[in-house]
């Protein structure tokens, strides 16, 4: 690859407090960090660690109260618009119009995407095959089970084929063979795109992630790929590992 | 226009998707209709006019459009579609306006098949139907400051019981205000031009010659001034609560 190409997504010194000016917590702290096309980030950390917080800064949904994310080469404090059209976003629980079916909800999404006509049902179509939600095409979103929910959130995140994608806990609540779908989606598009996923799910890095990343209290406590990870830990362990950078942190 | 569109169009079919767009259709119509015949006594006053079924709208609209306004922010940020709808490529100022938008359709599209008293009025007498046809701008202008102040309220909780009673609360407070009731009560104690100021607040005053068929630009203005503030303010509530 070449040197100067400029990566795909660029973190840099975001930080994020809540609460009263008096009694603020720093959800993230600084975090900084670049992706390149065709790296697939796992972002780890313990509940609370500011990883849904760094993926909602990210996607332009909450202001950093510090720093910013370029993506694509779109500052999404100067450009969030632009920003949000390069990015392909799973929100945790993966939230979805419930009134709606998976078609129409889908339609909607391609609609404000900007697509029209035989583009939009073939994007649609397109989506939902990826996702393999043709079964449930037309029942209302809220009747449907937790796996087809999420693949729900997932094919709305794909639909415009997003160079970049945001994943916040894409398998969870999902049964095993659903785990090795989505699993082997993210992999298939990995060549083409920067992803991010969060997880709790140890084993999930090892299946999916060219690079893993440890956050704790907002900070960056362990980067690299899975194997340099797992040589932190005499036991070769990555929940081992977690375990020690995350408890002193 | 394109974005602002697809998002009115989604949350008109959301209130059609679900009982409560024919509830709240049926309900309304009901009480018009009790309001005009009954408390209003249209029928007995020999007039042909419908100044007795527009005269009841303020209080028609404080009940029924917080049932509308309730919902709309509210449910997306209990559901948490909140994050999805603001990440996609939109402004807030679309955002805002399109919800907005959708619910003040609705709410015409009500008082629209409110036609029949028109009919009877035409049928038994010869109305004015330009006097007929203001009142009913002016109502559906009237219903859109109600609403906007209710999508403003919906902002600021996850909760819709609370979005209902803390709207219904406000619109109360908006549409007395330049009535005798408030006017009496605090013009012992302050100055006549803060008299004035609270009852130049007040929806029931402005909405008086409109009942009448008479369209007072500075009417229109206040109602048009009313949306714009609160929708600006709705737009404010979003953006800060939205972390929550």
């Amino acid at each position: 690859m070449d040197v100067k190409t400029p990566p795909a997504l660029s973190v840099r010194g975001l930080v994020k407090r809540f609460g009263p000016a008096n009694a603020q917590k720093t959800a993230v702290d600084g975090l900084a960090f670049e992706l390149n096309r065709g790296e697939v980030l796992g972002f780890l950390g313990p509940n609370g660690a500011g990883k849904s917080t760094t993926m909602k800064m990210i996607c332009g949904f909450l202001a950093p109260d510090a720093g910013t994310a370029v993506v694509c080469g779109h500052d999404v404090l100067v450009d969030p618009i632009a920003t949000k059209t390069v990015i392909g976003y799973l929100p945790e629980g993966a939230p979805a119009y419930p009134d709606m079916t998976p078609t129409a909800f889908l339609d909607f999404i391609a609609a404000v995407r900007g697509f029209d006509g035989g583009d939009r049902r073939d994007r649609v179509a397109d989506a939902m095959a990826k996702t393999r939600l043709e079964e449930v095409a037309h029942q209302p979103i809220e009747t449907l089970s937790k796996g087809f929910k999420r693949r729900v959130g997932l094919a709305q995140a794909l639909l415009h084929d997003p160079p970049v994608l945001i994943l916040d806990e894409p398998t969870d609540g999902l049964d095993p063979n659903q785990k090795f779908e989505v699993r082997r989606l993210i992999r298939d598009m990995a060549p083409e795109k920067s992803i991010v996923i969060s997880t709790h799910i140890l084993e999930e890095v090892d299946a999916v992630c060219s690079r893993a990343m440890i956050i704790a209290r907002g900070r960056i406590v362990a980067d690299g790929t899975p194997g340099e990870l797992r040589a932190r830990a005499a036991t070769q362990n990555l929940d081992d590992v977690f375990r020690e950078v995350t408890a002193n942190a | 226009m394109r974005n602002v569109w697809l998002v009115t169009a989604r949350e008109l079919r959301a209130y059609f998707a679900t009982p409560l767009a024919y509830i709240f259709i049926v309900i309304f119509l009901i009480m018009a209709g009790i309001l005009t015949f009954f408390v209003g006594g249209w029928l007995g006053r020999g007039q042909a006019d419908l100044q007795p079924f527009f005269t009841f709208h303020p209080w028609l609209y404080l009940f029924l459009v917080p049932a509308l306004s309730m919902r709309l922010w509210a449910e997306e940020r209990r559901t948490g579609t909140i994050e999805l709808f603001l990440t996609l490529p939109i402004t807030m100022t679309q955002a805002v306006v399109a919800k907005f938008l959708a619910a003040w359709i609705f709410t015409t599209i009500a008082l629209a098949l409110t036609f029949p008293l028109w009919v009877t009025v035409n049928y038994l007498g010869n109305p004015d139907n330009g006097v007929i046809l203001a009142s009913y701008v002016g109502s559906a202008l009237m219903a859109g400051a109600f609403m906007a102040v209710g999508a403003m309220i919906s902002a600021a909780t996850k909760n819709q019981v609370i979005a209902f009673v803390v709207t219904t609360a406000v619109l109360f407070v908006f549409t007395l205000a330049g009535s005798n009731v408030v006017l009496d009560l605090i013009r012992a104690f302050v100055p006549s031009t803060v008299v004035d100021i609270v009852a130049g607040f007040g929806f029931l005053t402005h909405f008086q010659s409109i009942a009448r068929g008479v369209i007072d630009l500075r009417d229109a203005i206040f109602f048009g001034s009313v949306i714009v503030l609160a929708l600006a303010a709705n737009a404010l509530i979003v953006d800060l609560k939205k972390a929550e």
